[in-house]
């Protein structure tokens, strides 16, 4: 249903071939995926199929684990981000994460969201200011924050209104890509029906990523389905992937069909 | 407003139907009104255009089938969801009745006609008619319309009882007319059984509202069966 309301979307993030080693584990084998631009793509699989790994190796975040090796290609709008020359602030600049708790720092709500644009050289207050503010309302943060923002810590926040400020701090150094690791695992359910309303507003501009355990959850809020399983010897692999609505009405690969419908195992 | 996406999505596939509702609607008329006129390069271009109510039928249903297995509707939206299911069937039989009545068009070729049609436009007129204000219920979920409209197909089967007994007349005065009097008869019942199509939508329209599954009576007088 969906490929009829949009033209076929390009590719923003080519990877080819992604292998993946901690030390001598491997943990995932030869990942060929195109994910699409603005578009979510979800990815789905039990604990342990090598999900987060894929999405960490989507803006490099494997390289500070010790022992990591990465052969294969991640192509970034057609550029090899494991390329030595490429740079890896402006990588993390364009391809920005969110993590599964919300982690604020213990600052104020301002000087959260001005963190990424002031450490890109953004000093101006106006332009602060102007940035901040976008960034909440973005968020759907700023009517209920309008009035505290430049004081109130934002360990104050709720958990909800935490994870949505993290994604406005994210969202504050304009990324072309969002990866979100389990963006909603932590809230109640209404916070997170909200976050994925927040999903869906935000595809409109950027390209997003989503590790969720929650098979409804990547159903409700995904474009395009990713479903990862470790083989026998325990290395991660890309299963199926196609668009949201195939997948789960007409997956094609019986170890799809077992998980999405519960008979797993 | 949370689940903007469901909400759009069910908003998308409302419209569908709607116009899904609109092509059948003008197909049973167009079929007609070829009828009357004798016009049978309409009827078979009515006859070739039922391909695209089929698959815009399908098209919803799959797309219905995709919010299902990915939106996890619940109460009133999955209703929604079941009833479309169910009138885009509806739909699409009455499709195939436009169809068989262009049908009827070609088989009675050049001959002149038995008898003058009247009454079968004035089932078609009552008939879409219904048919219409079937669907303006279903999209305002006017339940107190989607329970009145059903007692009007009494109408069209007083219509339809009275091209019977014309057409027994004319078969049984010369019994050659019986093959044109089968056709007609033939339209005649599509037309009626699309009338009560239109009861089967307007259930629809109660269960979205109401959550209640029950049958409406098409009858005045309850009771009388």
């Amino acid at each position: 249903m969906m490929e009829r309301r949009k033209s076929t979307p390009g590719t923003k993030i080519a990877v080819e071939h992604l292998n993946v080693h901690y030390g001598k584990k491997q943990v995932l084998a030869d990942i060929c995926i195109e994910i699409k631009e603005r578009q979510i793509t979800a990815l789905i699989g039990p604990s342990g199929c090598g999900k987060s790994t894929f999405l960490r190796s989507l803006n490099r975040m494997n390289d500070a684990v010790p022992g990591a090796r990465i052969e294969g290609e991640v192509r970034l709008d057609g550029e090899n981000i494991y390329n030595p020359r490429f740079d890896v602030v402006q990588l993390r600049q364009r391809v920005g994460m969110v993590f599964q708790r919300p982690n604020p720092f213990p600052q104020s709500i301002y000087d959260n969201v001005a963190f990424g644009p002031r450490i890109l050289g953004i000093r101006r207050r106006s332009r602060l200011d102007e940035i901040v503010e976008q960034s909440l309302r973005e968020v759907n943060l700023w009517d209920e924050v309008k009035e505290t923002f430049r004081k109130q810590n934002a360990l104050t926040l709720s958990l909800g209104q935490q994870q949505r400020l993290c994604i406005a701090r994210t969202i504050a150094t304009r990324p072309e890509v969002i990866l979100m690791d389990e963006p909603a695992s932590a809230l109640d359910p209404i916070e997170t029906l909200r976050i994925e309303d927040l999903m869906r507003a935000l595809v409109q501009e950027y390209t997003i990523v989503i590790v969720t355990h929650n098979m409804q959850q990547a159903a409700r809020v995904s474009d395009w389905t990713a479903f990862f399983l470790t083989d026998d010897g325990q290395i991660g692999k890309l299963v199926e992937y196609g668009e949201t609505g195939r997948v789960f009405t007409n997956p094609r690969d019986q170890r799809t069909v077992d998980y999405i419908t519960g008979r797993f195992g | 407003m949370l689940r903007v996406r469901l909400q759009e999505e069910l908003a998308r596939v409302e419209r569908d139907v709607l116009a899904l509702g609109a092509m059948v609607e003008e197909a049973i008329k167009a079929s007609v009104d070829a009828l009357v006129r004798r016009d049978r390069e309409a009827a078979q271009r009515i006859i070739d255009d039922d391909r695209l109510i089929n698959e815009r039928r399908f098209a919803i249903e799959s797309d219905i089938l995709v919010l299902i297995a990915t939106q996890q509707p619940i109460a009133r939206d999955l209703r929604l969801l079941a009833a479309m299911l169910e009138i885009i069937t509806e739909l699409e039989r009455s499709g195939d009745y436009a169809k068989g009545i262009s049908r009827v068009n070609l088989y009675l070729g050049d001959a002149p006609l038995i008898k003058p049609l009247i009454d079968i436009p004035l089932m078609a007129q009552k008939a879409t008619d219904m048919l219409h204000r079937a669907l303006k219920a279903f999209a305002e979920r006017d339940v107190e319309a989607a329970r009145a409209i059903p007692r009007e197909d009494d109408e069209v089967d007083a219509l339809y009882n009275r091209v019977n007994e014309e057409l027994l007349r004319l078969v049984i005065a010369d019994i050659k007319n019986l093959e044109q009097a089968n056709y007609l008869l033939w339209a005649a019942h599509n037309l009626e059984r699309a009338a009560d199509r239109v009861t089967n939508i307007c259930e629809r329209v109660v269960f979205t509202v109401t959550g209640e599954m029950s049958e409406l009576d098409t009858h005045f007088d309850a009771g009388i069966d």
